[in-house]
């Protein structure tokens, strides 16, 4: 915990209301994001129960599964949520193109991307006896690819040059309360995505293309500063800090309560309330254990009764009925509350106004649903994305993801004074007086010719821990990189001497206004985004010995859809 | 050498008493007749601290450069490079001046003075400006981007420290590679956490070498036993805590490494609370400050101990006693000596180091230290990995903590903190440490198929700890 983040949950418990940590909102929100509330029925690994989902507060579909255990039926459930989702997502592509710009350097060497790495799948033979680390999670998941399909490697892959020459204008984004819920998204999606349409155990045609859908959310989820699966949890503990821990702040009730308590009550006293679970049902996947003993599994054992005499007799369907409608209610009972809760989350943060940043993370995440988008329909394309990353889908993965979490990192202390606070506290960062500036200095660089580095003094009391040769950038002045030449103690506080570049034009005397004047009060920070490692990795039929050596190309195969279906 | 302190640790073939020497010597011969011998593609060597790993890149690289073989080393930082192509040069002088080093670097990398005027270095920022030189030295990073080149042989240093992803990028490189480093040190580390490649022997958050190891079974790894950087009264403090299945021996013995001081320097030296123009000879902490001092010199260690206390990361008051030591140390006019380098210098500020964990922590020893901050290397442990000094200063990793988490628990930190000396070593921490590990046990998730990795940092720090309680001194 940050001292800044520290000091909010103090002051937050001190005044029994949620206090800002951040002064704009860092997540992007859609017109009409689908929020996703799901349950899954307790003692089998994410065995969808229940789910409210939708993009309208007042229409959301709601959709159950008599009985979970039963695959057919869970199935069907998939179905179900595929019609509303790949109806979402067809809506988001409907939305409209536009065109992207070409990549700036053409030339610039693009890593052996494009569709390396069809099949790969040793791991399938090397791992194989994992059995699946949540194992019993996809139970059906014998389905298994090999790693490195294209899907992942696509998924995987990091370069900025767009890979299709327009962006949709919308992307489906998909709230869920929480982490946990992100976490049923993904296994759902891997005991979804492999599953054959054809032969025995056939399912709905949709059932694949949502898991392909989910898996893509899932790892979209593991993007930092990817708005297209959000948990709401994690959204809110971005902008507040509560007087809480942060275990209870993955309770949204709980949460909330202390963001936004009922009128009359502090944030504490609300919060004890949201701890009832009659009264504030977990917001799941996993369901409160007295309501699965008392309530739902009187409801479950009606629904088998009825499904046995169905069976026995021919008839009684509205025996049936009449069980899957309570087994209907029950559910509803325990989403509703979590349901008005994500929509009143969704209020809250719209409340704030959008991060600059926001918009361009936003592009990326549009970006890649249309890259995903094409690639789901493409004559050689669709193929269910792999079990594992292969050495190399795995490594350009990582490089990806840090990339992007420096990225984003350095975007939030830009766009947000409250976040730059925290970053100032630990003298990465600093706001200052300008009191000196050299504008016209010149000096010569590695090869000796004369360039124009003129040189500003601020004075700081923040405790600027900056070692000499820092570079540092100012979110008022984007362009322009300075490096510390000196950071030397002076009357309470510092005297950061530092030596300016870029965003001065071409003359030899930069133009006014493009270096600080005298007077003018400015915040420095050292969190940048740099060139990260990004050179070439091998292709994945390239792997070296040193990783294993090149995967066998995975073959898809009868078997991949096999599996217990009792 | 005295038999008893000798022949309790290691025997050699036939159960005779080897000198430290002659048993280094019988590993590395090993190691490059493996290395040599074609049959394996990767040869892997453990090292413990200062056991001569760099000695032994030397002597493989020159030996191939010798004998008419081109070859590549990787190293994992700019530092690293520049004082392999220094050690490379001045041992190819002797041998054969005619051979020349590469120094591969960044566009616009500007060489140190000391590989200034080397006759037989070249340095570029691109294969074909150092024009095929016998041996071409890079880091990691830049030997990724190299291209349309190739190496029979390839030598990679600190491999401990370099991440599988990055040795995937350079790994088509070469055909045969030493893999050399210290599996005590820091792991490579990621900013991002994600558990999706748990498990997978490529891991690209591993280590080069865990995934080397993991992908090819078969590959020989050897230790080197002894250690030369450190001091007797290291030994078992480092080993039982850090190489508790491979140990290692110091080259010298109970005695040999000494520290003494010639002068009582004055109070003034203190920035703790002495104003200018000095009140009582010694100020409050200097009693402290000079015993633990004196400690360390007898014994080999010292733990100042600061009152308990909850504290930020920068503690002010353990900031100074840090600075306080080191500035004592100095004005005290030290001088190590050891007998079984038949050496006697006096300590200047450029032999004495002080790690922490924080860079914030760094930063505020830099400002308590003032100008000696210029002279004195203050570091972070992943910075001052592969380095030596005479006398070490270090702030402990959990001084004031509420928590210990992976991060200071990691035992690669505190090892690497606890070796880098030749003489002593003085711990600053406040009093506390033992209930906060008691009541942080380690509760890091296994995962399947991972490596469990030894030795655990929470044993690791209760080790060190028990030692350094011996050689307490309160503040």
């Amino acid at each position: 915990m940050s001292a800044v983040e520290a000091y909010a949950r103090l002051l937050a418990a001190r005044a029994g209301a949620a206090q800002p940590v951040a002064s704009v909102r860092h997540v992007h929100l859609s017109e009409r994001p689908l929020v996703l509330v799901p349950l899954t029925m307790a003692g089998e690994a994410n065995a969808p129960l229940a789910a409210l989902v939708g993009t309208d507060e007042r229409a959301p579909a709601l959709l159950v599964v008599g009985q979970p255990r039963d695959r057919a039926l869970r199935f069907a459930f998939a179905s179900e949520l595929a019609g509303i989702l790949l109806a979402h997502v067809e809506r988001c592509a409907a939305a409209g193109t536009e065109p992207v710009k070409p990549p700036k350097a053409a030339a610039r060497q693009q890593p052996a991307t494009a569709p390396a790495g069809r099949g790969a799948g040793r791991a399938g033979a090397a791992a194989g006896g994992l059995g699946g680390a949540p194992a019993g999670a996809d139970a059906a998941g014998t389905g298994e690819q090999g790693t490195d399909g294209p899907g992942a490697d696509w998924e995987a892959e990091a370069a900025p040059e767009p890979a299709e020459p327009v962006r949709f204008l919308d992307a489906p984004q998909v709230l869920v309360p929480n982490r946990a819920g992100i976490d049923f998204v993904r296994l759902f999606g891997r005991s979804t995505r492999f599953r054959a349409t054809t032969g025995e155990h056939a399912v709905p045609a949709a059932v694949p293309v949502l898991g392909r859908w989910l898996t893509y959310l899932a790892g979209r989820a593991e993007h930092p500063g990817s708005a297209s699966l959000v948990a709401m949890t994690e959204a809110l503990t971005l902008h507040w800090a509560t007087g809480q821990s942060a275990l209870e702040d993955a309770n949204l009730a709980a949460l909330m309560a202390w963001i936004d308590p009922p009128a009359g009550l502090s944030g504490p006293e609300a919060a004890l309330l949201a701890e009832d679970p009659v009264r504030w049902p977990p917001a799941g996947p996993a369901t409160d254990p007295q309501f699965d003993n008392r309530v739902l599994a009187p409801a479950i054992r009606a629904y088998d009764a009825a499904a046995a005499g169905q069976a026995g007799s021919g008839g009684g369907d509205e025996r049936l009925g009449e069980a899957l409608a309570e087994i209907q209610r029950v559910a509803r009972t325990q989403l509703e509350p979590t349901w008005r809760l994500m929509w009143r989350a969704v209020d809250r943060l719209r409340a704030l106004p959008a991060a600059a940043s926001a918009p361009r993370r936003w592009e990326r995440d549009r970006a890649r649903f249309t890259a995903y988008y094409s690639y789901l329909r493409d004559s050689d394309g669709g193929l269910p994305q792999a079990r594992r990353d292969g050495a190399v889908a795995a490594a350009r993965r990582l490089g990806a993801l840090e990339r992007e979490l420096a990225e984003y990192e350095a975007d939030r202390a830009f766009d947000d004074p409250l976040v730059l606070a925290g970053h100032r506290v630990t003298g990465e960062a600093f706001v200052g007086t300008v009191v000196g500036a050299d504008r016209e200095r010149r000096r010569p660089n590695e090869r000796g010719s004369l360039v124009t580095r003129p040189l500003v003094q601020l004075r700081t009391v923040d405790p600027a821990r900056l070692a000499t040769g820092t570079r540092v950038r100012s979110p008022a002045r984007p362009g322009q990189t300075g490096v510390t030449l000196a950071v030397e103690p002076a009357d309470d506080g510092f005297l950061v001497v530092l030596e300016l570049s870029g965003g001065m034009g071409r003359s030899k005397v930069p133009p006014p206004g493009s270096v600080p004047k005298v007077g003018e009060t400015l915040a420095y920070t050292s969190l940048l985004v740099e060139g990260a490692f990004s050179a070439g990795l091998p292709a994945p039929e390239d792997t070296p010995w040193t990783h294993g050596g090149p995967p066998s190309p995975y073959e898809p195969a009868e078997q991949d859809a096999r599996e217990l279906w009792e | 050498m005295s038999v008893t302190g000798a022949g309790a640790r290691v025997t050699g073939a036939g159960g005779r008493l080897e000198s430290p020497a002659a048993a280094a010597e019988r590993v590395i011969t090993a190691i490059l007749a493996d290395f040599r011998s074609g049959r394996h593609r990767g040869v892997v060597v453990d090292s413990p601290p200062g056991a001569g790993k760099s000695t032994l890149v030397v002597r493989a690289a020159t030996g191939l450069a010798v004998d008419g073989e081109r070859l590549m080393i990787v190293a994992q930082t700019n530092e690293q490079v520049d004082d392999l192509v220094e050690k490379l040069a001045v041992a190819l002088a002797d041998q054969a001046p005619d051979l020349r080093v590469g120094r591969l670097g960044r566009a616009g990398y500007v060489p140190p003075p000391r590989l200034d005027g080397l006759p037989n270095v070249v340095v570029g920022s691109d294969l074909k400006s150092l024009a095929d030189p016998d041996i071409t030295v890079a880091t990691a990073a830049k030997w990724a981007y190299v291209r349309d080149s190739a190496w029979r042989w390839a030598i990679v240093d600190e491999a401990y420290q370099m991440r599988s992803d990055a040795l995937l990028a350079i790994a088509r490189l070469f055909e045969q590679a030493l893999f050399v480093g210290d599996p005590g040190q820091l792991d490579p580390f990621s900013t991002v956490e994600n558990d999706r490649w748990r498990g997978l022997t490529w891991d690209p958050m591993q280590s080069a070498v865990a995934v080397l190891l993991r992908s090819n079974h078969d590959l020989p790894v050897h230790n080197l036993p002894v250690s030369w950087r450190l001091p007797r009264s290291a030994e078992r403090v480092v080993a039982d805590a850090f190489y508790p299945f491979t140990g290692f021996r110091t080259g010298n013995d109970d005695g040999d490494r000494r520290l003494t001081f010639t002068g009582r320097g004055s109070a003034g030296d203190l920035a703790g609370g002495v104003p200018a123009g000095g009140v009582p000879a010694r100020g409050a902490g200097a009693g402290a400050v000079d015993d633990v001092l004196d400690v360390a010199a007898a014994t080999g260690w010292g733990l100042l101990e600061l009152p308990p206390r909850y504290t930020l990361r920068t503690d002010a008051e353990a900031v100074r006693a840090v600075a306080d030591v080191t500035r004592r140390l100095l004005a005290r006019g030290a001088v190590a000596s050891a007998l079984d380098r038949r050496d006697e210098h006096p300590v200047t500020a450029g032999q004495v180091a002080v790690g922490a964990a924080h860079r914030d922590q760094v930063a505020a020893i830099r400002a308590a230290l003032g100008e000696l901050a210029g002279d004195v290397v203050v570091d972070t442990a992943n910075r001052l990995q592969g380095r030596e000094y005479d006398v070490t200063v270090v702030l402990h990793p959990l001084s004031g903590r509420r928590d210990a988490t992976a991060f200071h628990l990691e035992a690669g930190r505190l090892c690497v903190l606890a070796s880098r000396h030749r003489q002593a070593c003085v711990v600053v921490a406040r009093a506390g440490i033992r209930e906060l590990l008691d009541t942080h046990p380690s509760h890091e998730p296994v995962h399947l198929r991972e490596p469990v990795r030894f030795p655990d940092g929470w044993a690791a720090n209760q080790t060190v700890l028990a030692q350094l309680e011996r050689h307490a001194v309160r503040l």
